[in-house]
C-alpha cells in the first residue's frame, strides 16, 4: 500500500475486460478519462518490486518543523491492490518500528505493525484511508497504489502545467471510506506521469494540492519523482516528500512481506 | 464673529442648506464601506498579550473555533437506537457545514480495543441496524466511563450529547464566513428538528457567539434607532410645541449621524458590538444643541423679537456655551481611546466626531431652516417655570438640611463601589432573549461551561512528549485539575496513552496506566496515529514534532478574578511540580477576563486626563479657578453615586462599564457648565447674592438641563433595552448618572454655592478673582 508510485500496479487482463465492457455506457469524457487512467497504468506495469528510501519533512502554520525517516520495500500484486512494507529509522523512539499493508483497491486494507518495544506485531483493524500518515498531511491513500478501479474518471481539458502539456483528468472515488469527493489530476502526455493533484474533500472544498518534481526514469520504463510536496488550504500545513536511493527487481518475494517477516525487517 | 456668522446665515439661508447637505451626502456615501466584524477577537488590540498567546498556539495545534449542536432527546435518554442513528446521521451532515475541518460526536467516537493480537479502532457507534438493549447499554457504559468525552460529548447520565464541529476559518473574508457557517447549521439543525420531533436541538460555540454580534446589532439597530426617533420626536414636540422645530432637530440628527457613519466608513473604521450604538448616543447628544437653540429663540420671539432676530440673538447666546459642551463631551468620548479594547476606541472617536458634527450642522443649517421654514410661537403656559421657581425656592431654603443630607447620600452611596467587580463573561455579553445565551445556558447546565483555557506544555526537544517523566507530569497536572471543584473536563493525551496501553495488554484493567519507556509511548502513538480516519488525528492535541502537547481544561462559570486565580495556581503547580518544562496558557476565556484589568487601568488614566483637561477648559470658560475646582465635586460625584449604586444592583462591571466614567464626565459636566455660567452672571454682572444667583440660575437654565437631561436619559434608557448586554449595561449605566448628576446639580451643588460664596459676595465681581488661587478653596 505504501508505494509511493501513483499509477501503476499490474491491472490483468480480466479487469481490463471488465472495464472495456462497460464502457458503452460512458460518456466521451468519461471514456476519455478513463483510456488516459488505463494508459498510465499500463506504461508502469512489471516493475516487479522495488526499494527506496524516503525522508518526510513535516511544517505547520508557525514554521516548526519536524522530519521523519521511512525505509519503504514494494511488491507488485496481480489482481489486487500492491503489499509494502514500511520501515520508520526516524524519530528515533519509533525506530525499527515496521509497518505491512496489503492494500485493496476498493475494500480496507489489511495491516500490520510491528512495535519493537513490546516486541509484538499488531494487526490494526480500522477504516483509516482517509487518515493522516504518520501526522503528515498525506493520507494512506495519498501514498498507495494507484489502481484503475479506485475511482471513475471524467476528461476535462488539455491543459499546458509549467509549460507541459498535460491531461487534466477528475477521479472520483469509488471507496465510500474515501476522504474526498474528487480528485483533479494532471497528467504529461508526453510520459503520463502525474504532475498535480487537487484533493477536494467531502464538504467538496479545495483541501490539498499534490506537487511532483525531479522526475527520473529507472529501468529505462518506469518514471519516479524525486519530491513530492503536498500543502494543506485549510490548515496552512505542509509536507514535503523526498525519496532517493531507488532499487529495482531486487527479488524480494511474498516471504518478505508477511507476518514474521516484520519482526526482522531493517 | 458670532453675529456675522448668523448674518452670513440669515442672507444665503439655501445656500447653507445646499452645501450641508452636499457635505453630508458625499460624506454619507462613505457608510457604503461600513462592515460589521463578527468576530469576539475584535475586543483585543493586536498587542493584547493573552490575544497574541492564544495566536501563536492556534497557529501550532489546530484552531478552536467551533460549533456545538446540543442535542438533548424528550426522553431523556441519548442510548436507543433510534437517537444514536439520528446522531450518526447529524454528524454525517456536520461535515458539510462549510470550513469544517473536525466533528466529534458520540457516534463517532474513534473506540479502541483489543481482540486477541488484533487492535481494532473503530467507530463507537458502527451500526445502528441490530442495536440490541445488550449492545446499547455497553456503549453507554463505554462513552459514559471515556474521560475524553463524558461532560464534554456526553453528559454524565447519558441525557444530553453534542456534536461539535470544528471550524476553520480561512479568514478571507470573514463578513461573509462565519454567517455562511451559521446560516449552514441552521439548515441543518432545522432539517433534524423536522426528522425527530422528540429531540430538541440548540446551537452554541464560538461561531454561533460571532453570530450573535452582528444579530444583536442589526435587531438593536431595527428596533432601538426607530425607538429613539420616536422618543425625540415626542420629546420635542410635547416640550417645545413645534413643528418645524421638531423636523428640523431631526434632520440635524440624521445628518450628524450619516455623515460621522460615512466618514467612519471612508475612514476605514468597521463596526462591531459596542461601536454600533455610536449612532444611538449621537441622537441623544445632537439633540441637546438644538433645544438650547430652540429655547432661547422661542423666548425671545415671546418676547417680541421678529424670528430672524430671535433666531440671530439665540446663536449669539448659545455659540460659546454649545461650543463648550460639545467639546467637553468630545473630551469624555476621546478619553476612551485609552481603552486596551479597540471597539471602545472607535465608540468614543465616532461619538467624538458625531458631537462636533452635530454641534456644526446646529449652528449653521438649523438656523438656516428654521430661517427658511414657518415658525409659530404659540403662548406657551408658565406652569413650568412656576415648578423651578418653587424648586429654587425650595433648594434656598432647605439648604441647611440639603447640603448635609445630600452630601452623607453621596458618601454612603460612593461606600459601596467597592461592590464592584471586573467580570467579562461573553456569554453574559447577550441577554437571555438571544438563543446563544439560552443554548449556552443549557449547556453549562447539563454538561460543561464554556469556560476553557488552553495549556501547551513545551518540552523544546523533538518526541519529548514521549519522555516518562513529561507523561507522569502532564497526567498528575490533569489529575490535580480534575480534583477542582470548579472543573468540568480535561482533555489530555495522557488518558488515550493509558488506554493505548491497556488495549496492548489484552484490555487488562491493571495496564490502565502510562507506559514506562519513551520507546513504548511513541510506538502506541504512531500505531494510533495511523489508525485514525480524516479529520480525528491528534493535531488538536500534540505539535508536528511532538515537542509539546496540549491540555485543554473547561471550567464551570466563574468571575474573571476566579479564573484569574486558577490560572495562578496552575502556573504555581507548574512552578513547583515540573520546572523544567515551558507552559503557555491561553483561551477566549482568558483574554476576557484578563481585559477587564487591563482596561480599568488604562481607562483610570485616560479619565484622569479627560478630567484635568475638562476642568482646565471650565476654569477659562468660567474665569475662574476656583469655580474650576468647585465644578469637580458635582461632576465626579454623579458617577461615584451611579457606580455606588450599580455596586448593590449588580456589582458586575466588565469592557462596557469601564468607559462609562470617561463617557459620562463630558456630558454630566454640560449642567454643571450652564447651571454655574448662569450663577456667576447673576453675581458677577446684575450683582446678585448668593441666594438670589442661585434663584436666577434655577429660572434661566433649570428647564432647558431638565429637558436635555430627560433626553438624554431616554436616549441611554433605550440603548439600555439592547440585547447585546455590554451595550444594554452601558446604556443603563450611562443614564444613571446623566440623572444623578441632574439631581446632584440641582439640590447638591447650589447649597454648596450658598455655603462657600457666603463671604466672597465682594470679591466675585472683581477681576483679580479670574486668578484666584485653588488653594484658597480648600
Amino acid at each position: 500500500m505504501l508505494t509511493k508510485k501513483i499509477f501503476l500496479s499490474v491491472v490483468s487482463a480480466l479487469s481490463l475486460t471488465l472495464v472495456a465492457n462497460v464502457s458503452f455506457a460512458l460518456t466521451a469524457d468519461e471514456q476519455k478519462g478513463l483510456d488516459i487512467s488505463i494508459e498510465a497504468k499500463k506504461r508502469d506495469l512489471g516493475w516487479q518490486d522495488n526499494t527506496a528510501d524516503m525522508t518526510m519533512l513535516l511544517r505547520n502554520k508557525q514554521g516548526q518543523e519536524s522530519i521523519r525517516e521511512i525505509k519503504m520495500k514494494s511488491l507488485e500484486v496481480q489482481n489486487d491492490g500492491d503489499k509494502s512494507l514500511t520501515i520508520f529509522n526516524k524519530p528515533r523512539d519509533v525506530k525499527g518500528t515496521a509497518f505491512l499493508s496489503f492494500s485493496h483497491p476498493v475494500a480496507a486494507d489489511d495491516q500490520w505493525l510491528f512495535l519493537p518495544a513490546l516486541k509484538r506485531v499488531k494487526r490494526i483493524s480500522s477504516r483509516n484511508k482517509s487518515g493522516p500518515f504518520m501526522g503528515s498531511e498525506f493520507a494512506f491513500e495519498d501514498l498507495s497504489s494507484f489502481e484503475v478501479e479506485k475511482y471513475t474518471y471524467k476528461f476535462l481539458a488539455e491543459e499546458a502545467l509549467n509549460g507541459i502539456e498535460t491531461f487534466k483528468v477528475e477521479q472520483y472515488p469509488v471507496d465510500e471510506n474515501s476522504g474526498y469527493t474528487r480528485r483533479i489530476v494532471w497528467l504529461d502526455i508526453q510520459e503520463y506521469r502525474v504532475q498535480k493533484v487537487d484533493f477536494y474533500d467531502r464538504k467538496d472544498s479545495l483541501l490539498k494540492t499534490l506537487t511532483f518534481s525531479g522526475y527520473k526514469q529507472y529501468l529505462a520504463k518506469y518514471w519516479r519523482a524525486d519530491k513530492q510536496e503536498m500543502i494543506n488550504h485549510q490548515n496552512g500545513k505542509s509536507t514535503e516528500l523526498k525519496w532517493s536511493n531507488y532499487d529495482f527487481k531486487t527479488g524480494l518475494s511474498d516471504s518478505d512481506f508477511n507476518r514474521n517477516s516484520l519482526k526482522r525487517a531493517r | 464673529m458670532r453675529d456675522k456668522l448668523y448674518g452670513f446665515i440669515g442672507k444665503h439661508p439655501f445656500w447653507v442648506i445646499l452645501v450641508c447637505i452636499t457635505f453630508a451626502v458625499i460624506a454619507g456615501m462613505g457608510a457604503g464601506k461600513l462592515e460589521f466584524k463578527n468576530d469576539y477577537r475584535v475586543f483585543f488590540s493586536e498587542e493584547n498579550p493573552q490575544l497574541t498567546a492564544f495566536e501563536s498556539m492556534q497557529k501550532v495545534y489546530s484552531k478552536s473555533d467551533n460549533v456545538a449542536f446540543i442535542v438533548a432527546p424528550k426522553d431523556g435518554n441519548v442510548f436507543t437506537a433510534e437517537h444514536l442513528s439520528a446522531l450518526k446521521v447529524l454528524t454525517k451532515a456536520s461535515w458539510q457545514v462549510p470550513y469544517s475541518t473536525r466533528v466529534d460526536s458520540v457516534t463517532n467516537f474513534q473506540y479502541t480495543f483489543a481482540e486477541e493480537d488484533d487492535m481494532i479502532v473503530e467507530d463507537l457507534v458502527m451500526s445502528t441496524k441490530n442495536l440490541t438493549p445488550e449492545k446499547l447499554d455497553k456503549i453507554k457504559k463505554i462513552a459514559i466511563s471515556e474521560p475524553l468525552l463524558v461532560n464534554k460529548i456526553i453528559s454524565q447520565t447519558g441525557h444530553v450529547s453534542i456534536v461539535n464541529v470544528t471550524v476553520q476559518l480561512p479568514g478571507v473574508n470573514p463578513m461573509v464566513e462565519t454567517p455562511e457557517v451559521a446560516a449552514s447549521v441552521r439548515a441543518i439543525q432545522a432539517k433534524f428538528l423536522a426528522e425527530n420531533p422528540d429531540v430538541e436541538v440548540y446551537l452554541s460555540g464560538m461561531i454561533m457567539m460571532n453570530t450573535s454580534f452582528g444579530e444583536s446589532s442589526i435587531s438593536d439597530s431595527s428596533t432601538l434607532v426607530p425607538l429613539m426617533f420616536l422618543v425625540v420626536i415626542v420629546t420635542i414636540g410635547l416640550l417645545l410645541r413645534t413643528i418645524t422645530g421638531t423636523i428640523s432637530t431631526v434632520l440635524i440628527i440624521i445628518m450628524s449621524i450619516v455623515t460621522t457613519m460615512g466618514l467612519a466608513g471612508w475612514l476605514g473604521f468597521y463596526l462591531t458590538g459596542p461601536s454600533s450604538s455610536a449612532p444611538t448616543m449621537i441622537m441623544t447628544l445632537a439633540v441637546a444643541d438644538c433645544i438650547h437653540i430652540l429655547t432661547s429663540m422661542f423666548y425671545e420671539m415671546r418676547q417680541g423679537a421678529d424670528k430672524r432676530t430671535a433666531i440671530a440673538r439665540s446663536i449669539r447666546i448659545n455659540l460659546q456655551p454649545i461650543f463648550l459642551t460639545s467639546v467637553t463631551t468630545a473630551i469624555g468620548f476621546l478619553s476612551m481611546n485609552f481603552s486596551d479594547s479597540p471597539p471602545f476606541r472607535d465608540l468614543g472617536n465616532l461619538v467624538a466626531i458625531g458631537v462636533m458634527l452635530a454641534f456644526v450642522f446646529s449652528i449653521t443649517i438649523f438656523p438656516a431652516l428654521l430661517t427658511v421654514l414657518p415658525v409659530n410661537v404659540k403662548k406657551q403656559n408658565e406652569d413650568k417655570k412656576d415648578i423651578m421657581a418653587k424648586l429654587a425656592d425650595f433648594v434656598i431654603g432647605k439648604r441647611k438640611i440639603l447640603l448635609p443630607l445630600t452630601s452623607i447620600l453621596i458618601i454612603a452611596s460612593v461606600v459601596f463601589i467597592p461592590n464592584n467587580e471586573l467580570n467579562d463573561d461573553f456569554v453574559k455579553y447577550f441577554d437571555e432573549t438571544v438563543p446563544y445565551r439560552t443554548a449556552t445556558d443549557y449547556m453549562q447546565e447539563n454538561l460543561s461551561g464554556m469556560m476553557m483555557v488552553e495549556i501547551s506544555v513545551k518540552t523544546g526537544k523533538s518526541s519529548g512528549i514521549n519522555n516518562p517523566i513529561y507523561l507522569n507530569s502532564i497526567s498528575d497536572f490533569s489529575d490535580w485539575l480534575r480534583e477542582r471543584p470548579e472543573t468540568d473536563h480535561v482533555n489530555t493525551i495522557t488518558d488515550t496513552l493509558k488506554r493505548l496501553n491497556k488495549n496492548m495488554h489484552g484490555d487488562d484493567p491493571n495496564w490502565y496506566k502510562l507506559p514506562d519507556s519513551q520507546e513504548m509511548s511513541a510506538q502506541y502513538l504512531l500505531l494510533y496515529e495511523m489508525s485514525l480516519p480524516y479529520g480525528l488525528d491528534l493535531n488538536n492535541q500534540l505539535d508536528v514534532d511532538k515537542s509539546s502537547s496540549r491540555i485543554v481544561v473547561t471550567f464551570k462559570n466563574m468571575t474573571s478574578n476566579e479564573l484569574i486565580n486558577i490560572e495562578q495556581d496552575m502556573i504555581r503547580w507548574f512552578a513547583e511540580h515540573a520546572p523544567q518544562y515551558e507552559v503557555d496558557f491561553a483561551s477566549p476565556s482568558l483574554m476576557f477576563s484578563h481585559i477587564g484589568q487591563r482596561n480599568i487601568i488604562s481607562m483610570l488614566i485616560g479619565t484622569t486626563i479627560a478630567l484635568v483637561l475638562i476642568s482646565i477648559l471650565l476654569g477659562v470658560a468660567l474665569k475662574s479657578w476656583r469655580f474650576g475646582l468647585i465644578s469637580l465635586l458635582p461632576n465626579l460625584a454623579p458617577a461615584g453615586i451611579a457606580f455606588g449604586i450599580w455596586g448593590l444592583y449588580s456589582g458586575q462591571v466588565g469592557l462596557g462599564l469601564s468607559v462609562v466614567i470617561g463617557m459620562t464626565l463630558g456630558i454630566v459636566v454640560d449642567d454643571t457648565v450652564h447651571f454655574l455660567s448662569k450663577y456667576l452672571h447673576a453675581r458677577r454682572d446684575k450683582n446678585a447674592s448668593a441666594k438670589e444667583a442661585v434663584h436666577y440660575a434655577f429660572d434661566n437654565v433649570g428647564r432647558a438641563l431638565w429637558i436635555t437631561t430627560f433626553v438624554l436619559v431616554a436616549g441611554f434608557t433605550v440603548l439600555a433595552e439592547s440585547s447585546f448586554k455590554m451595550n444594554a449595561d452601558m446604556g443603563f449605566l450611562t443614564a444613571l448618572t446623566i440623572f444623578v448628576a441632574l439631581v446632584v446639580d440641582f439640590l447638591f451643588l447650589p447649597p454648596l454655592l450658598m455655603l462657600l460664596d457666603k463671604n466672597k459676595n465682594e470679591s466675585v465681581k472683581s477681576t483679580d478673582e479670574i486668578i484666584e488661587t485653588p488653594v484658597e478653596v480648600a
